[in-house]
């Protein structure tokens, strides 16, 4: 009973204790605002610094560019030739790529299975398909990178005579298998928040269980489907460890999904260690990171804005 | 709260049409194509986990795991990458579970949960959870190593070489304990949920404070889910290697990390370097194999743990 004996405190405690735990509160906020600062910083001379631009300009990151004489424009990623050549679009090529591979993969896949376990799966089984899907997303990046590099390329390579055993393809496969988890959990908890009365609905004008699923719950639950996706390209965008080690690491801008690819955040791993401090390769590199940044900030957004309206939307449903 | 859309979706109009289901459809194909995506995705768990596991398993000997690295990693085991991993989530734990806990105490107990400071706090947390690995790597290079760092080498030791303001554990941890922030908030956030309002309303009856009911109510009540975010952090933390790079980790270190400064050598890291800066592949690959299980085991292990101790709390809150 001494442990539920109170004594009287002054109101000064409370109010030192109460602003100590809303300043540790801001953490997260101070900590989100940091990075951008933090990495944004470092990208700041090519917009400014002279010397930098000498070398690299926004334009030469995004326009075709002749190096040597009688030669086509071209992109080139090439920081580390006697010519530095910055061109960011066989980075975003190779990026996006593997992403949409990624994405064709895992969407499928995600969808279709949260379907069966919000729909069709009785409780036991759902209560082993979770558990399974969770298992997945815990695999360390790192550890599906090293599955991707010593047994998928090799098997994927004897599959279809590949040229190249590391590719787009491979790294995308490997990437899909991190956004499954994402796409699932999403979806599956976007079908199961749609309320019991609609399904009830279906029942009663004569549908069969599929019919409900397709008809009722599929269109309603299709906002939390979409920010699934959202939310899973994302991820296959800033995704490191597995495209660093499954893809080639080669910066070719070329459309087919058999050529090896450098993405942005491979690219970031791969050379900062090497790069000199300050430098416009340096400056280069934090410029990607910005970018990944601020792209999947809004791609977290959205995803965010998306899945509160539709929880208020069925909730307003339900009443 | 807005008003619900209505007219979006259902018209009476389209009701008449859409709605009329054809009473022979069978649903017998399409279950089969549902539950075809939940089979492919098992057999692709099954598939990486029984690879690495007849690859490793016959490497794992007290000896490979209480040894450090020979020969150029060809031979020899991964003591030190195991006590580097340890090192720095238990470094990491110690820095995420208090501000995890406060914030989410901030959150559930402080604050009116449609207030702007609620709504930008949630939008922050939302987002550090999605911010790429790479970019904390980036991050802690930038912040904790050139600016933290670098800042108390020229404040104490203005005349010798970096003595903060270099890749060191310290700061890797923390790099770490930034990305795993979101998860510690989460778990403790739906603990401080599942606790009964009457036990807070008996505390202020005893005459409790609202910061005594805190910590010697809520708190001690809040425990199980403090721990699951405590371990699904450290699972995180176990197996992420590009938030550590640049910031601490390093290919090959012949000492123990003793002080916060020092390098230090880790699972995932040394599967990367193993996988794809050796020389010779094959020799290196049953001590590659062997590493891939214990990273794995380590953190199913601890993944499995958090799922059983969050499926008793939620138990546990169904029943009271």
């Amino acid at each position: 009973m001494d442990r539920y004996q109170f004594k009287p405190k002054s109101k000064v405690r409370e109010f030192i204790g109460e602003k100590l735990i809303a300043l540790t509160a801001l953490a997260a906020l101070i900590g989100i605002v940091l990075i951008f600062v933090f990495i944004f910083k470092e990208s700041i001379p090519i917009f400014v610094d002279k010397a930098t631009q000498e070398e690299v300009t926004i334009d030469r990151m995004v326009f075709k560019q002749t190096f040597y004489e009688d030669e086509d424009a071209k992109w080139i990623w090439q920081p580390n030739s006697d010519i530095p050549k910055y061109s960011l679009m066989p980075l975003f090529i190779g990026t996006l790529k593997a992403a949409i591979i990624a994405m064709l993969f895992a969407t499928p896949l995600g969808v279709m299975a949260a379907i069966y376990t919000s729909e069709f799966a009785s409780k036991r089984t759902k209560e082993i398909i979770k558990p399974v899907i969770e298992l997945l997303a815990g695999i360390p990046s790192v550890v599906l990178g090293f599955f991707a590099l010593i047994v998928l390329a090799t098997f994927l390579q004897n599959a279809f005579g590949l040229t190249f055993r590391l590719n787009a393809l491979n790294a995308g496969l490997a990437l899909g298998i991190t956004i499954i988890p994402v796409i699932f959990t999403i979806s599956e908890d976007a079908m199961t928040a749609v309320p019991q009365s609609l399904r009830d609905a279906a029942i009663a004008l004569g549908a069969n269980p599929w019919q409900v699923s397709f008809t009722m719950v599929l269109p309603a639950a299709m906002p939390g489907i979409a920010a699934g996706i959202v939310l899973g390209f994302g991820r296959a965008i800033g995704e490191t460890m597995i495209v660093l080690m499954a893809s080639g690491n080669a910066a070719i801008s070329s459309l087919s999904f058999t050529d090896s690819i450098r993405t942005f955040s491979a690219t970031i791993a791969a050379e900062l260690a090497e790069v000199v401090f300050g430098s416009p390769h340096y400056s280069v590199l934090f410029l990607i990171g910005t970018l990944l940044f601020v792209f999947t900030f809004l791609t977290n957004l959205s995803g965010d804005i998306i899945l509160t309206k539709l929880r208020e939307r069925l909730q307003g449903r339900m009443s | 709260m807005s008003a619900p859309d209505r007219s979006s979706q259902f018209t009476t109009s389209d009701l008449s049409h859409q709605y009329q289901f054809s009473p022979k459809g069978s649903d017998t194909l399409p279950r089969a194509l549902m539950f075809l995506a939940v089979a492919i995705i098992m057999a692709i768990l099954a598939v990486i986990l029984i690879d690495v596991i007849i690859g490793g398993i016959g490497t794992i000997s007290w000896e490979f795991l209480s040894s450090p690295p020979e020969q150029g990693m060809e031979a020899g085991g991964i003591f030190p990458a195991i006590f580097g991993t340890l090192m720095l989530v238990i470094l990491m734990v110690i820095a995420v579970v208090p501000i995890g806990v406060f914030t989410a105490v901030y959150l559930q107990e402080y604050t009116d949960p449609q207030s702007k400071l609620t709504r930008l706090l949630r939008i922050a947390i939302n987002n550090l959870a999605g911010v790429p690995s790479i970019v904390f790597g980036l991050f802690g290079l930038g912040f904790f190593i050139g600016f933290v760092g670098g800042n108390l080498d020229k404040l104490f030791y203005p005349e010798s070489g970096p003595v903060w303001g270099q890749p060191a554990v310290i700061w890797a941890s923390l790099t770490m304990a930034l990305l795993t922030l979101p998860v510690v908030i989460v778990s403790t956030e739906e603990a401080l949920r599942a606790i009964p309002r009457e036990l807070k309303e008996a505390s202020y009856a005893l005459g409790a404070t609202k910061l005594q009911t805190i910590f010697r109510v809520i708190l001690p009540q809040a425990m199980p889910g403090i721990f699951t975010g405590g371990i699904l952090a450290v699972g995180r933390g176990a197996g992420e290697v590009a938030p550590i790079m640049f910031t601490g980790a390093a290919y090959y270190l012949p000492y123990l990390p003793a002080k916060l400064n020092d390098q230090f050598m880790v699972l995932g890291y040394h599967t990367y370097v193993m996988a794809t800066q050796s020389p010779d592949v094959e020799k290196t690959k049953p001590i590659l194999y062997g590493t891939v299980l214990v990273l794995l085991m380590l953190t199913f292990l601890l993944n499995f743990v958090a799922v059983l101790l969050r499926s008793k709390i939620r138990t546990r809150r169904i029943s009271a």
